[in-house]
């Protein structure tokens, strides 16, 4: 599935700059819980979380997230997003929640990333 | 798989180690060798900033000299639950990397208040995080389980009061 059609289905708004909307994301994991993200993530995985602290930009420079989308309308802080676009990792928010993300994006092909 | 957890007098200490790695294991912790590479990074108390920042600091040292990305996923998972379990239950330490030519020996030392049962510190599920921590979404109480799923070799000394010392070695 492509960025676009992620942002499209998830009414989402990106946070960091000049995202490549043609990216293809292969799959996706939905979490707040940082052990399980951890255990969870072997693959390029887009996340969904309603974790907005620093950490969770920590956790991309430990596995390998095609970016994150910050569920039920939870907006990072400004050094947050900073963090990610020195990473060069995309950021987006969407104000439906986990669970409607999650069957939407399942609904339209995008699969469960490996675990 | 070992799974082995034996009370000495003083200090409680827990050793697990994947089984084919016995030997080399043991052969390490006898001769305990000192490597080319170390790094060293303090680890402070419920500073969730810049915890996460060492281990990121071994993951890309490892990534430059030519680790593969499955052994360095490994070490960067076991090394990060470490250095977040310093942060979030000790009085703080410090962690210390020795990068050998086969293998990483990580070792997290902290400046106590110990762990009370480390068998049970090690079932998943277990936690004794605080709110604070929790709301960062820590405390899933697989910290450890997911060190151990993750390495090689996992050691354990601690006890209730005292300073805890946690070992992780990961071949490549």
């Amino acid at each position: 599935m492509t960025l676009n059609e992620i942002i499209t289905l998830l009414e989402g708004e990106v946070l960091t700059p000049s995202p490549d909307l043609d990216a293809q994301i292969p799959c996706a994991f939905a979490s707040d819980l940082i052990s399980d993200i951890l255990m969870c993530t072997k693959e390029p995985t887009l996340l969904l979380t309603g974790l907005t602290n620093t950490q969770v930009i920590r956790l991309s420079d430990m596995i390998d997230l095609s970016g994150i989308v910050f569920v039920r309308g939870k907006k990072p802080s400004q050094e947050l997003i900073e963090m990610a676009e020195e990473r060069n990792l995309l950021l987006m928010m969407t104000k439906m929640t986990m669970y409607r993300s999650s069957g939407l994006l399942y609904n339209a092909g995008l699969r469960s990333c490996k675990i | 798989m070992q799974d082995c957890a034996a009370v000495r007098s003083d200090m409680a200490e827990y050793w697990n180690i994947e089984s084919g790695h016995e030997e080399a294991i043991m052969t390490f912790f006898d001769n305990r060798p000192v490597a080319d590479v170390v790094l060293e990074s303090e680890i402070t108390e419920k500073d969730f900033v810049t915890s996460g920042r060492g281990s990121a600091d071994v993951k890309n040292t490892l990534k430059r000299l030519g680790i593969g990305p499955e052994i360095l996923r490994r070490v960067a998972v076991a090394s990060y639950e470490a250095e977040i379990n310093v942060a979030a239950h000790s009085n703080g330490g410090k962690m210390e990397s020795s990068i050998f030519d086969d293998m990483i020996h990580l070792r997290f030392t902290d400046r106590g208040p110990g762990i009370a049962n480390i068998e049970q510190a090690m079932v998943p599920g277990y936690s004794t995080a605080d709110d604070l921590v929790r709301e960062m979404g820590f405390g899933a109480g697989l910290g450890l389980p997911n060190i151990k799923k993750n390495s090689d070799a996992l050691h354990i000394v601690s006890d209730y009061g005292k300073p805890t010392m946690v070992e992780i070695v990961i071949f490549y």
